[in-house]
């Protein structure tokens, strides 16, 4: 699976770095940044979980 | 508009009135008129303080939906704005919270960076040491002692405080006026002295930073000034959100939290039993879940005909989102009225939804993580030193939670 992010959408409540800290982490400002473009079944659960969270919904999760 | 006019009128003696009063016996719970009317729809006209009529949204899949619309206002301006209470009519702007973007993302974004996740987390240590040293004082002092003013309003007002760069020694000036800011009883005079007076002392304290910069908030705020991207009197709305935000909240989860846990004994012994970082944040994800502070709904004005669950909201009409039965939807929670500090919490609406969302949400957790896990352990017989009928609860102010709380061990 692809993740994507909005970074124009993000407003830095920092919900996915809590659920996927491998996934995304924060830029200076605090703005979500991707970590990984790909993910395998291993992390699914936590991106699935961290586009339920994201206030902004601007993370979206892609079937490849 | 003729119509919905008509239709209101003809409808007026069915509206129930809202805010609801909550049952005495049951002060963690939502007003129990009001989890009626969540089983009644999604969506229902209920009549405000001056007359006026709303949208009151009861479920938590819709309020999310609208709370992420961008055809919703949060601009207390706009036509059909429901406001909370007549102090509330007519005052200033509270900065961003009270904007719509483009506006609202830039000037949020300007003081984004000290709360993301992993700046928030180095503080943590210091936290600890404010919160063990507020217990050091508890169990050498007299008691019973009040939680409130000794230990849950010292612990993020000290953090705020020291985050933002305002001195700590002039507490006893912007907690007395939080109080009548955030009190719904305040009439508009009085709370426009008691902001006034904090926006005089914060624009002081960002002046100073003009032309002696810190290593703090108020002086990157200040910066942004020099920089000709806000004007004194934006950076001085935007210090007096995060003051206020920074302390009222957290200080009520914290008593109001304590309170809740010593009448469910079962879920008290788990947090003063574990050792578990992840069992405690659970516990304060339920926490926020089931005490839900912020009791008298988001707020926003449509500004496009909105169609949502079968019904048409108008552009021009208020809609509230009564985000604490949203946080007890049984749709979502199982069981939602059981307070079980072991469950998955996490998509609580307690910080709000949408690009509103609470910002300073990483340091809330942080500082409810290192008060939860600390407090009772180290004080393990604490205990209420009033019964619960004693307690006054704050039903006269936006943020829920208790006056006083008198404590024993």
């Amino acid at each position: 699976m692809k993740v994507e992010l909005e970074a124009d959408k993000c407003v830095a409540s920092g919900q996915c770095v809590l659920v996927a800290m491998d996934v995304f982490d924060q830029d200076d400002d605090g703005i979500a940044i991707l970590l990984k473009q790909e993910i395998g079944d291993d992390l699914l659960d936590d991106v699935k979980e961290a586009v339920a969270v994201c206030p902004a919904a601007a993370i979206r999760l892609v079937e490849q | 508009m003729a119509d919905t006019l008509t239709g209101a009128a003809h409808d007026a003696t069915a509206v129930p009135e809202f805010p609801m009063p909550r049952q005495s016996r049951c002060p963690f719970d939502p007003p129990p008129a009001l989890k009626e009317l969540q089983s009644e729809g999604p969506l229902v006209k209920v009549r405000l303080w001056d007359g006026s009529e709303s949208w009151l949204v009861t479920r938590y899949a819709e309020q999310r939906a609208l709370l992420g619309d961008p055809r919703v206002s949060a601009d207390t301006d706009r036509p059909g704005y429901p406001t909370k209470a007549s102090a509330e009519a007519g005052e200033g702007k509270l900065s961003f919270i009270m904007m719509d973007d483009p506006e609202h993302a830039r000037q949020r974004r300007m003081v984004t960076a000290p709360f993301a996740v992993k700046k928030i987390e180095a503080l943590r240590p210091k936290v600890q040491k404010i919160v063990d040293g507020l217990i050091d004082d508890l169990l050498a002092g007299p008691k019973p002692v009040d939680l409130v003013d000794a230990f849950a309003l010292p612990i993020p007002s000290l953090v705020i405080c020291e985050l933002l760069g305002v001195p700590y020694e002039d507490h006893d000036l912007f907690q007395e006026n939080t109080k009548t800011m955030v009190r719904t009883t305040a009439t508009p005079e009085e709370r426009g002295a008691a902001t006034r007076e904090m926006a005089g002392y914060l624009a002081g304290q960002i002046g100073k930073r003009i032309t002696e910069p810190q290593d703090d908030m108020l002086s990157g705020i200040a910066a942004r000034i020099t920089a000709g991207e806000l004007t004194h009197q934006q950076a001085t709305e935007m210090a007096l959100l995060l003051l206020i935000a920074g302390h009222e909240t957290t200080a009520n989860m914290i008593a109001l939290g304590t309170l809740a846990l010593l009448h469910h004994p079962d879920q008290l012994k788990l947090l003063r039993e574990t050792d578990d970082p992840k069992l405690v944040a659970s516990a304060v994800e339920e926490l926020l879940r089931y005490l839900h502070i912020t009791h008298l709904g988001r707020r926003r004005a449509v500004t496009e005909d909105i169609e949502i669950a079968g019904q048409v909201i108008k552009a021009g009409e208020g809609i509230i989102m009564a985000n604490e039965i949203g946080n007890r939807d049984p749709e979502v929670f199982d069981d939602p009225d059981r307070l079980d500090l072991t469950r998955d919490a996490r998509r609580h609406v307690a910080f709000g939804f949408g690009i509103h969302q609470c910002l300073g949400q990483p340091l809330a957790r942080m500082e409810l993580q290192v008060v939860y896990g600390t407090l009772y352990k180290r004080i393990p017989t604490l205990k209420a030193a009033v019964p619960l009928d004693d307690v006054r609860f704050k039903t006269d102010a936006f943020i829920y939670g208790v006056h006083e709380l008198p404590v024993s061990w």
